[in-house]
């Protein structure tokens, strides 16, 4: 690596010019004496050599961080995964496609048929315009890569970005020996690569990088107290509103962090700085974002920082008046009357703006994060998503393992040092743990936290041990020689009264957190690769005999309809399809993951859980030509329509009352065989998923129409369709898809 | 409708037949002995092999023979080849023809005309024979035009059962070949006869030039009608060792359309009676020693597809993601890398030239559209191509990864490319070969200005205070 070594040379040359510029031309005369420079020079390097391991070290986390997310490219190829990364790339195409102005105007009408939706006005658009800058970069330097591949690895790239962040992060909470290990945890930490792999172009990818800058020039501008961090925090938290909607976590994080500052008697002008001028700054870069607007001041999901900023200046004001006044009884009865009008001012307000309707209330989403049973209650569309589902232990192990229990440790660590940014790394590991515990998908926000933490533990742990084992070396180096000096003096009376032990069990700790950390290594290795690199577009299986078995029905169908439908054909499926049909399938769809209008949803819930011709009414109003769903029955898979069909119910009943979930169970029993409810065995979702079903043989050994995915044989094997007909079914029948007829001749 | 076309070709018989008596002049000098054609009718490509033999009656030596076409053909003509025989039975040999479109002025109901230019002129008394092929693409007329998923394709195959010619033909028969034995009807032309998959119009004496008598073949055709509407076959040449092709297809299936429902049940479980025109498959014949073959489409990867190599040949077998029927489009791209050694070679004048297949490389489908560009080297000069069929060139910059000047690139294109038309052509072009390190200099001063600047900055400290 030549570019590594050369500014060691350089830096070397530097060191020996800067120790003995004097001495050089006589280096220069007497070899001798060069040696014995070079020797010097030698010694003088421990700090640059320190520099070059740290730089290497970032180095070689900052490829492992890109290359451990290549997985699914590796295996399966550059693609993009899941369902809303198939939106952002969409959009991304457009942006790149018809610029900016097009794209911040966009009304997209293939969608939420025949609603539309207003793209620009509705989204986040950092992820797409980080991605499209790339694109733009890349194409000016001539580089011929398609728009495709630069999605494909935004994530990864921005994953490797936040271990630098991490580090640096890391470096400022403690040291940076903290700061290396914090990189290395983030960058393998399953917890983060589970949205961070390549091909996962999610909003998530670029938001925890952005999340993590801004937490990091906020502790910075606190710890500085200077103008510059402090902006450029304001800065960062505007790329988080842009990206993602996970910016509410910050907006109210930190007033709480500066709240904790405020009650432990923190203040500080350097707090006052940093504070106002990101809140400031913040809020008003945030509002360029359409999505946002005026949530800042209108929202009480935000209420909570503008009242610690209104705060902060009572604060400020006070201690100025208590500057001025020199009598301390004068200035108690002031506070009194001061505070209590503040707290009286601020609370009409909020009740004035609450209920003259200015400021809106919290949204259900925000509810279900304070009171996990909400959704499940009383939006069943946010509790449908398996996303949103309250986090199981074994995934916390799953997701973090080794820092779960390191987790604890560094914050006994950080409470033994504590500092304002500590008090931050504490606040921020302990608040997202708890919405970590609410959402399986908000691990995420808490995994910088508990890798910075562990970090610290690992980091402070490591450095102890490895202080005890180098000291007794010392010690016993040196013999009976007193230290000279106190530091050494003070070593050697600790050392003096421990056992005679000590090193070997400092060794023997050592070994075993190195250990720890490559199991930790392995286990991250492992879930990556077995876990969160499918792009669950394509399935793939073993076969008999233990060869792989690719199951590409989505894309199959999507390109049907894509080649074979008419331009303008809607298609009308679940939303969880919406957004790949339009991405990949370039048809209209009725619904789609963007969950903005839960009416619309409900309808296509009441249209699959109705029976034909009563769906078929509904279908003819939403001009519905061809309705998709997705039959696990002959490949065993799982995460079919039948197995999400319950939720359509529930969905389609919260807003049609009509639609009852009782009349869908047996004895509070889901089924599909013969035991199962009529109106079950007849509705549109059953007739569609199991339609010509009971003609085929699955499993050797089972009667015909036995479902896989459900192990039963099916109830209903004679189904016959009045208004649609079968247009295509994909090769292993995961996709299928109907034509609605037109309506009949009446002559 | 029968009666209709009945009366339809009568009267155009008659027309034709009184404009033969005015045309008459121009073309008395030759007369074809015997003509023999054998249409085969077996694929959706309709070849048409015709032998002539010709003799010269008139007094003064005739250079070229004439074969007239119908206007209606001439869009759907893809290919015109012809070839002398040379020897008798045994040593027989072939030795092949220019032909070229021609015109003539008097040319009766906008007959089209190709002139087969003779290697010695045809003296006064002798006589030669000709073999001719064409090739007829989109000639088969599904009818009835949309099918259901379980019927099988019945197409038309309109001709004439003499054939169309300028000069008095003595004596001529015509053979079709159909792919199975299930022929729904054909016109009668006595003496006609049908035995098997052959079907045979005549012999039929004596007809005088331009006689026509249409018609039609309506028989059960089975084989998978694989029309790319367009392919652009991209042909990137890097001077370090690689040539690299991308094909971009856009692929149809141009029979009977497809009706109603498709049952996935019945697809499966029957695969010999139902979809039988549909097709799955597709083979592509590649050059030999192929390398990083991809098949892919817009949204991805297809898995579906096998790659069979041999010292001689490279076979690739591709599924589209679904089976194709009737009218079912499907789009994809296929790329592969081939060594730069087989098909770059210099010629003696010092410049360079690509020696590579023009065509399709798919097997027995008939392209619409293609265009096949070739990149070249980025700093080379004065490209020509040499192609066997006429086309239509002309030139296109192209910047790909680092370019500054960007690549000139020789655009062929050309409609209606039948697997005949599978051979190879050259492009000539002059090359530098410095131009060859322009790019990774280029590379390798960007990084050593990113050191020094490095290198700079740490010995430069910026701040203002001390």
């Amino acid at each position: 690596m030549p570019g590594k070594t050369e500014p060691i040379n350089g830096s070397v040359k530097l060191g020996s010019k800067e120790s003995s510029t004097a001495a050089m031309p006589a280096s220069l005369k007497k070899p001798d004496l060069s040696s014995y420079f070079s020797l010097k020079s030698l010694k003088l390097k421990t700090k640059q050599q320190e520099l070059l391991i740290r730089v290497s070290i970032l180095c070689l986390v900052y490829v492992l961080a890109f290359i451990t997310r290549l997985f699914s490219v590796l295996r399966y190829e550059s693609m993009i995964h899941e369902f809303d990364p198939y939106f952002n790339y969409r959009t991304t195409l457009y942006l790149t496609r018809n610029g900016f102005y097009d794209f911040w105007n966009w009304f997209d009408s293939e969608s939420w048929y025949p609603l539309g939706r207003i793209i620009g006005g509705t989204l986040y658009p950092g992820l797409m315009v980080t991605a499209a800058f790339i694109y733009w970069i890349l194409r000016f330097l001539h580089f011929a890569v398609h728009i495709r591949e630069v999605c494909v690895l935004t994530a990864p790239f921005f994953a490797s970005n936040t271990t630098l962040v991490a580090y640096f992060f890391g470096k400022e909470l403690w040291d940076s020996g903290a700061g290396l290990v914090a990189a290395a945890l983030i960058a393998i930490c399953p917890g983060y690569i589970s949205r961070s792999v390549a091909g996962s172009y999610d909003n998530e990818g670029v938001a925890i990088f952005a999340l993590l800058l801004t937490f990091y020039m906020f502790v910075k501008a606190v710890n500085t107290g200077s103008l510059a961090w402090s902006l450029a925090s304001a800065f960062g938290y505007f790329y988080m509103v842009s990206a993602w909607g996970g910016y509410v976590f910050i907006i109210n994080l930190i007033p709480l962090y500066v709240l904790v500052l405020l009650i432990t008697g923190r203040y500080s002008m350097r707090l006052y700085v940093a504070y106002n001028c990101m809140y400031i700054l913040g809020m008003l870069l945030a509002m360029q974002i359409r999505f946002v607007g005026f949530q800042h001041v209108q929202s009480g999901e935000h209420m909570a920082a503008m009242g610690v900023f209104f705060l902060m200046q009572v604060f400020y004001f006070l201690d100025w008046v208590k500057h001025l006044l020199s009598d301390t009884k004068l200035f108690e009865a002031f506070l009194r009357i001061t505070v209590t009008t503040a707290v009286g001012v601020g609370a009409i307000a909020l009740g004035v703006g609450t209920a003259s309707g200015y400021i809106s209330p919290w949204t259900g989403r925000f509810y279900s994060l304070l009171d996990p049973t909400y959704a499940k209650d009383n939006i069943p569309i946010i509790a449908s998503v398996s996303e949103h589902q309250p986090t199981a232990w074994s995934s916390f192990m799953f997701d973090f393992h080794i820092l779960l229990f390191l987790f604890p440790a560094g914050l006994y660590f950080c409470f033994k040092r504590l500092s304002d940014a500590t008090i931050f790394i504490v606040l921020y590991g302990l608040t997202s743990m708890y919405f970590a515990g609410v959402m399986v998908r908000l691990i995420l926000v808490a995994t910088p936290a508990v890798c910075l933490i562990s970090a610290i533990a690992v980091s402070a742990t490591v450095k102890n041990l490895t202080l005890v084992a180098r000291a007794k070396n010392k010690v016993a180096q040196t013999g009976s020689a007193k230290g000279s000096s106190s530091s050494k003096g003070s070593s050697k009376a600790s050392l003096d009264q421990s056992q005679p032990f000590q090193r070997n069990v400092a060794i023997a700790l050592l070994l075993g957190a190195f250990y720890l950390l490559s199991k930790y290594a392995t286990h991250c290795t492992w879930v990556t690769s077995e876990a969160y690199s499918s792009p669950s577009i394509v399935l793939a299986a073993r076969g008999a005999h233990g060869n792989r078995v690719i199951f590409d029905d989505y894309r199959e169908a999507y390109f049907w309809l894509r080649q074979n439908t008419p331009q303008d054909a809607k298609v009308m499926s679940w939303w969880d399809y919406g957004y790949q049909i339009t991405a990949m399938g370039n048809r209209t769809v009725i619904v789609d993951n963007n969950t903005w209008n839960n009416t619309h949803i409900a309808t296509v819930g009441r249209a699959m859980s109705s029976y034909e011709d009563e769906a078929y009414e509904i279908m003819r109003s939403l001009d519905v030509d061809y309705v998709l769903v997705v039959f696990g029955g002959v490949t065993g898979y799982s995460s079919d329509d039948i197995n999400k069909f319950l939720w359509m119910v529930r969905i389609g009943g919260g807003v049609f009352p009509v639609i009852k979930e009782p009349d869908y169970l047996v004895n509070g029993d889901y089924r599909v065989d013969k035991g199962a409810a009529p109106k079950m065995l007849n509705c549109l979702m059953y007739k569609l998923s199991y339609y010509r079903f009971g003609e085929l043989t699955t499993e050797y050994g089972k009667p015909p129409g036995y479902d896989r995915a459900r192990g039963v044989e099916i109830g209903n094997k004679d189904i016959k369709l009045e208004h649609l007909e079968e247009a295509f079914t994909t090769s292993n029948w995961i996709v299928r898809i109907y034509k609605v007829k037109p309506p009949d001749n009446r002559w | 409708m029968e009666a209709h076309l009945r009366v339809r070709a009568a009267l155009l018989l008659s027309v034709l037949a009184l404009l033969s008596l005015l045309a008459r002049s121009s073309s008395q000098e030759i007369q074809i002995v015997n003509a023999e054609r054998r249409i085969d009718l077996t694929s959706h490509i309709v070849k048409v092999f015709l032998t002539l033999k010709v003799e010269n009656i008139g007094a003064s030596p005739a250079s070229e023979i004439l074969l007239a076409f119908p206007p209606t053909l001439i869009d759907r003509l893809a290919l015109v080849k012809a070839a002398a025989t040379v020897g008798k039975r045994k040593k027989k040999s072939y030795l092949p023809l220019d032909v070229n479109p021609t015109e003539l002025p008097d040319a009766p109901n906008g007959t089209k005309y190709f002139s087969i230019s003779l290697l010695n002129p045809l003296s006064a008394g002798e006589s030669a024979t000709l073999e001719v092929l064409y090739i007829l693409t989109h000639s088969l007329e599904p009818f009835p035009a949309e099918i259901s998923q379980s019927e099988s394709q019945l197409v038309y195959y309109r001709d004439s059962a003499i054939i169309l010619s300028p000069y008095h033909i003595k004596q001529q028969t015509t053979f079709f070949k159909t792919p199975s034995t299930k022929l729904e009807s054909f016109t009668k032309v006595e003496p006609t006869n049908r035995a098997g998959t052959d079907l045979k119009y005549g012999p039929y004496e004596n007809h005088p030039p331009y006689s026509f008598s249409p018609i039609i073949v309506h028989f059960e055709n089975n084989n998978p009608f694989a029309v790319v509407e367009e392919l652009v076959r991209e042909v990137e040449i890097s001077h370090w060792g690689s040539l690299q092709i991308t094909e971009h297809y856009i692929l149809k299936h141009a029979g009977a359309r497809h009706k109603g429902v498709f049952s996935r049940v019945e697809y499966q479980s029957k695969p010999s009676f139902s979809g039988v025109p549909s097709f799955k498959s597709l083979l592509a014949r590649l050059p030999p020693r192929v390398h990083s073959v991809y098949y892919r489409d817009e949204i991805g990867n297809i898995s579906s597809s096998h790659l069979r190599t041999d010292p001689r040949k490279s076979e690739l077998e591709i599924e589209p993601r679904y089976p194709l029927f009737g009218g079912w489009k499907a789009s994809f791209v296929i790329g592969y890398g081939l060594p730069l050694q087989d098909f770059l070679f210099e010629s003696p004048d010092g410049r360079r030239y690509l020696n590579f297949s023009f065509g399709c490389p798919l097997v027995e489908t008939v392209v619409d559209k293609l265009t096949i560009k070739v990149v070249l080297p980025e700093g080379s000069k004065d490209p020509s191509a040499v192609v066997p069929c006429s086309v239509e060139q002309h030139l296109e910059t192209k910047y790909s990864y680092l370019d500054i000047v960007g690549r000139t690139v020789v655009v062929l294109e050309k409609i209606n490319v039948v697997p005949e038309h599978n051979s190879p052509f050259q492009v000539y072009y002059n090359f530098n070969p410095i131009f060859m390190l322009a790019e990774p200099l280029m590379l390798v001063s960007v990084f050593f200005l990113l050191f020094i600047a490095s290198v700079a900055y740490l010995h430069v400290d910026p701040s203002i205070r001390k």
